[in-house]
This record gives C-alpha cells, sequence and structure tokens, in this order.
C-alpha cells in the first residue's frame, strides 16, 4: 500500500496542529502514522449496515441515570490570582502574549 | 512482614484498635520507598542509569512527605479525640500524576506541564483525603497517558517492574501500579482509557479497577479522551480495591458525566461468593493481532498457552465454588477494538491538547517571538514528546472534513457494534445471561524494557484486550493469577454489565479465597527479596 500521508499532507498536517518538528522527528511520526493507518484500515472490513448509530459514549445517557444540568450561573471564582499566577507572563492582571498576526481572510 | 506490606483494611482495623497510629504506617511506607525506589524522575535526561538505578522501581515523581507527615497526625488527632477519622483511615496512597492536587506539581509527565501547580484538587483525590487516607506523592505514567509502558515519561528515569526490574511496569499507571506492587503503599488512584489501570496491574501482580463510565468523577483529571477516561484503584487486594473505589465514586456537581446513581455498599456484599452466577469465557478474547515488524502487516495467532491456562484454571476454580461456566460466548468485534480506538482517542486527544499553548499556564518558550503562532508552535514543539504529537496529528488527519466519515464517524459506529456485543451477553433475557466474562487481562506478560517502545502500533496492541470495555464503558478488573514460567505476574480480567462492581468484586473475591494458599500467593517481588 502507497503512503496515504505524503510529505505535503503531513506539512499540512503540522501546520494545523501548531507544531515545530525537526527533521528527525518528523520522518518519525510520518512513518508511525502510516502504520498506524494500516491498522485503522481494519474498519474497512466490517460490513456496517447504514441504521447502525454512532455511540459518542459506551453507557448510555438515560434520564435516571444523569446527571440534571445546574442553573448556568456565574460564580466568582475564590482565588482569581492563583489562576493568573500560571501565566508564563502576566502584566496588570493580563496575561501577556506576542502580537496577534493579522491575517486576510479569503 | 512490616506495616506497609499489609492491606488498607488491615491497616485501618489496627489503627482503630489503636495498635498502631497513622504517623507509623506513614513512617513504614516512607521507609519502604526509600530503600526501594531510587532517584524520583526528573527532566534531566543527562544522568545515565546506574546499575543501582536499574536494581529501583522509580515509580515517583514528586514526594509529598511533609503534607503526608500533617494528614497522619490529623488522622491520629481524630482517633484520639474519639471522631470518626473515615473509612481510609491513615492509609498511605500515591497518585497517578495526571490528577490535579492543589498547589503540588501536576505535571502528567510532560514538560509542558512540568512547572505547573494546580489551584484545585481532583474530587476522587478530594474524597481520599476525606476518607482519611494519606498521600504520599505523586507517581510516572505515560506522557499524557500516553503509552503502555510508562517509558514515554517526560520523568526519567521512567518506572520499572518490582518483579522484575529489566521489564517495564506497564502503563499509562505503571508508576501506581509499581508502588503498590513494591509495597511502597497500598492503595493508588490510577485511570484507565484503554486499560492503563487493568494492564499495569496484571503486570505488576496487583488488583486494577477500570470502573463503570461515570462511575467516578473526573473532575480535575488532565483529559487525554474524554468519552473513555475512568479514574479507579490499584490495591494489592479485591476488598481494598473495594473500599477504595467506595470512597472515590458517585455524583459529583463538577462533573455532569458523573452518573447520580446511589453508590452500592461494596463491601456488605464481597463475601456472597459465586454460588449460582453465570461466568463467560470468549473464544474471541484467546486469539491475540499485532502487527508484523517487517511489513506492519496485522497477523493473528492464539494467545500464550501460560495465560489461557490461568484463566481456565480460574473458570475451574470458580465453577467448584458453584458458579456456572458458560463457554464460547461469541465476542466477534473484539477485534476492532484496537483499530477504533486509533480514530476514537486520537481525535479526543488532539481536541484536549490544544490548550496547551504557552499562553495560560505550563511552559512558554524561552524563544523571544513577535508572532503569537509562533510562540505557539515553538512552545508545542518543545513542551510534548513524540506521543502527544503522534496524538494530535493522528487525530487531526482522521477528523479532517474530507476523511471524517471513512475514519472517525466509522469507528464512531464499530464502537456501537462493540457494545452491542456486551449487551447481548449480558441481557437477562438473551441467550447467554451473564453475570460477568472471564477472559485475559493481556496477550503478553510485562515485557522488557525498550524492547516495543518507539512502534506505536505494536505498543497499542497491548491494550487490545482491555479497550473494549472502554468503548462499552463497562467495568473491569484485572486479578493476579499466578506466573508465568519466567516468574513474572499473570493477569485475569472480570468484564460485567453498568455498574456491576458489585459482582465484579464478589467474584473477585472469591477467586482470591480458592487461591489464597497457593505458593505463588507467598512469592515476593525482586525488589523485595532482600528484606
Amino acid at each position: 500500500m502507497s503512503e496515504q500521508i505524503t510529505q505535503e499532507v503531513f506539512e499540512h498536517l503540522v501546520e494545523l496542529a501548531a507544531l515545530q518538528l525537526d527533521p528527525e522527528q518528523a520522518e518519525y511520526l510520518r512513518r508511525q502514522l502510516n502504520n498506524q493507518l494500516k491498522a485503522i484500515h481494519e474498519l474497512e472490513a466490517i460490513p456496517l449496515d447504514e441504521d447502525i448509530p454512532i455511540s459518542l459514549h459506551g453507557v448510555p445517557y438515560e434520564e435516571s441515570g444523569s446527571a440534571k444540568p445546574r442553573e448556568d450561573e456565574w460564580i466568582k471564582y475564590p482565588d482569581v490570582k492563583a489562576i493568573l499566577d500560571q501565566a508564563p507572563q502576566i502584566e496588570d492582571g493580563y496575561i501577556v502574549v506576542p502580537d496577534i498576526p493579522h491575517t486576510e481572510l479569503k | 512482614m512490616e506495616l506497609c506490606d499489609l492491606t488498607a483494611l488491615e491497616l485501618t482495623k489496627m489503627l482503630r484498635k489503636k495498635e498502631v497510629s497513622a504517623v507509623e504506617i506513614l513512617q513504614s511506607s516512607l521507609d519502604r520507598i526509600a530503600k526501594v525506589d531510587g532517584r524520583p524522575g526528573s527532566l534531566d535526561h543527562t544522568t545515565e542509569l546506574t546499575e543501582e538505578d536499574k536494581q529501583k522501581v522509580h515509580a515517583f515523581i514528586t514526594r509529598t512527605d511533609e503534607i503526608a507527615l500533617i494528614q497522619a497526625q490529623e488522622v491520629d488527632r481524630k482517633i484520639s479525640a474519639g471522631e470518626d477519622p473515615g473509612l481510609l483511615a491513615g492509609v498511605p496512597f500515591s497518585v497517578k500524576d495526571i490528577f490535579c492536587v492543589k498547589d503540588t506539581c501536576s505535571t502528567a509527565a510532560s514538560k509542558i506541564l512540568a512547572n505547573f501547580k494546580a489551584p484545585y484538587t481532583a474530587t476522587p483525590v478530594e474524597r481520599m483525603l476525606q476518607a482519611g487516607a494519606v498521600m504520599v506523592g505523586k507517581v510516572n505514567l505515560d506522557e499524557f497517558t500516553y503509552g503502555s509502558s510508562n517509558e514515554s515519561s517526560a520523568f526519567q528515569p521512567s518506572p520499572r517492574n518490582p518483579w522484575k526490574t529489566d521489564r517495564v511496569p506497564g502503563g499509562s499507571s505503571g508508576g501506581s501500579a509499581a508502588s503498590v506492587g513494591a509495597g511502597e503503599v497500598p492503595l493508588s488512584l490510577g485511570t484507565d482509557t484503554a486499560g492503563s489501570i487493568r494492564q499495569p496491574a496484571a503486570f505488576c501482580g496487583v488488583v486494577g479497577v477500570k470502573p463503570t463510565y461515570g462511575r467516578v468523577s473526573r473532575y480535575g483529571l488532565i483529559a487525554f479522551a474524554s468519552s473513555l477516561d475512568c479514574p479507579g484503584p490499584v490495591a494489592r487486594t479485591v476488598s481494598d480495591a473495594a473500599a477504595m473505589l467506595q470512597v472515590i465514586g458517585g455524583a459529583d456537581p463538577h462533573d455532569a458525566t458523573a452518573s447520580p446513581l446511589d453508590m452500592p455498599d461494596y463491601l456488605s456484599t464481597i463475601e456472597d461468593g459465586v454460588k449460582g452466577m453465570r461466568i463467560g469465557l470468549s473464544p474471541d478474547y484467546f486469539r491475540i493481532t499485532y502487527p508484523d515488524p517487517k511489513t506492519g502487516d496485522l497477523l493473528s495467532q492464539p494467545l500464550p498457552a501460560e495465560i489461557e491456562n490461568a484463566v481456565r484454571s480460574a473458570a475451574e476454580k470458580l465453577a467448584a465454588m458453584g458458579a456456572e461456566i458458560i463457554e464460547d460466548v461469541p465476542m466477534p468485534n473484539t477485534r476492532f477494538g484496537i483499530p477504533a480506538y486509533f480514530v476514537i482517542s486520537r481525535v479526543e486527544a488532539a481536541s484536549n491538547l490544544h490548550r496547551y499553548d504557552g499562553v495560560k499556564y505550563g511552559l512558554r518558550t524561552q524563544q523571544s517571538f513577535n508572532d503569537l503562532n509562533k510562540m505557539y508552535r515553538f512552545t508545542r514543539n518543545e513542551g510534548f514528546g513524540l506521543q502527544p504529537k503522534l496524538r494530535i496529528l493522528m487525530g487531526m488527519y482522521v477528523s479532517a472534513a474530507q476523511y471524517s466519515e471513512q475514519y472517525y464517524r466509522r469507528a464512531l459506529r464499530v464502537r456501537t457494534l462493540i457494545r452491542r456485543d456486551f449487551e447481548a451477553v449480558y441481557d437477562p433475557r438473551g441467550k447467554y445471561r451473564l453475570d460477568a466474562l472471564l477472559t485475559p487481562t493481556t496477550p503478553t506478560t510485562a515485557f522488557e524494557m525498550a524492547a516495543v517502545y518507539g512502534n506505536s502500533v505494536l505498543m497499542q496492541y497491548a491494550d487490545q484486550l482491555t479497550v473494549p470495555a472502554n468503548h462499552a464503558g463497562i467495568p473491569g478488573i484485572s486479578l493476579p493469577a499466578g506466573f508465568d514460567a519466567s516468574g513474572l505476574p499473570i493477569g485475569i480480567q472480570l468484564l460485567g454489565a453498568d455498574f456491576t462492581e458489585s459482582t465484579l468484586f464478589r467474584i473477585g473475591r472469591a477467586f482470591e479465597k480458592a487461591t489464597e494458599t497457593e505458593s505463588w500467593r507467598q512469592v515476593k517481588p525482586q525488589v523485595l527479596q532482600d528484606f
């Protein structure tokens, strides 16, 4: 079977994934992705009737076995500083990041 | 035998009788850790492994000795004052470092979270502390739980198997299983997404429970695959595991997927035996699949005879105790568990990993950029190891608009088939009417360090007998069931219908009683043979 994830496809995925890979990593990862796809192709051997629904969860969510949604109320977090202190860079209570590039949408 | 070798329930009993103090129990646990654990995992990869390192367990990333002492003293104070100290009072436990614990490092074994100190505590940990248990530290795992050997941790040395230290402890809850197996703690809190509690429990000769999805809150658990992740106990006995699940389970207003169904009293029925129970054996769990090392093509072969014999021997013992063994139970979609998991877990992982961006918490690259996108990319490259990167890339590929129908939606429909396999055999009006399935836990015993790591497909197939339960959401338990010819533990697995943990505990406890006088129960792990 030819490689499904070509160099071109791989580079597009890396861009979407917001990664920056060195060549050695990239070669390993692309090879593993193609190997994994061989295993995933097993799924195509299964005859699936059109009426088989998808399962997003194993255990069905029935009313008796599910938590009731809580009221959508704003609750002040008791220790905002503890959250902000996690940020790599803050200034006057704001999280600081590099400039956000402006992109013209096509 | 030292205090740390006793079970959790034995320790709490002695504590309540004032035969021992919580501080003495803690000290026994800390002494054992000092003897067998060696240096903790760290981001320093420049230090060569010494021969001494290779004989140690290396379960821990972070030790919390000082906090543990305060917790133990509080238990002793409550006992002196005649207050209820809690079901697990004074019992030392370790926590897989994928759970947030306030004011401790919560790393997920990843460089990207190495400096992250959680501002809150995960519900299962909070409940253990409220029940009087004493947290001695955070234990190692595969990075973000992505693996079955613990070798992918950014914190090296990675844990080693206490039974043979040249073998992996399994994963991803390898630090949990190793710390319990080596007698460092009687209990550990792990997580199971494809078998990450049961597989290392089998490799390390301990009991591991994957509860029904929703039985235990995921609040404070750093997410991998949110529809599959289950926190659960690792213990040395079934009763200890049941007591721990009793403590950590139940509804949680912080987690909408935590079930509001009442928690049964597991310990009140655990000695009720198996008379009249119907326990199934399936030929689909006695064949294993693995990728050809050269071509990558998937091959199939029978399970190793030693492991199959362990399962069949367990069935005979349960039959002798009054259970009815049902042979040839069809579970035809078992073999599709891993291919479906390759898709579903990667899509969910990629989604969950997008939050790590160097902005709100965790690592930010030290390189200076005037472009946010570049900062994201360099931060994520420096912070993530190979396994998270692999999962992000695969998740993005199989969920892309042009491939979603072919891969993601198809995998979700296969998940339905896997679920239906279980529903059919547990249906009380069906042909099989099972109380539980009895299967092997793993296709092999613990493999050598470095033997599989790097081959992501082969590593994933280590979970082929455990992952169907995660797709279906059902509970499972792995029990020690003897050793192979090279002295490595063999695990057997019980799988039940939704929320039937009490049934699995009853069967597991019956099996323990049936084997408690067998010679293999007296064998000590390699790291304890000098004690």
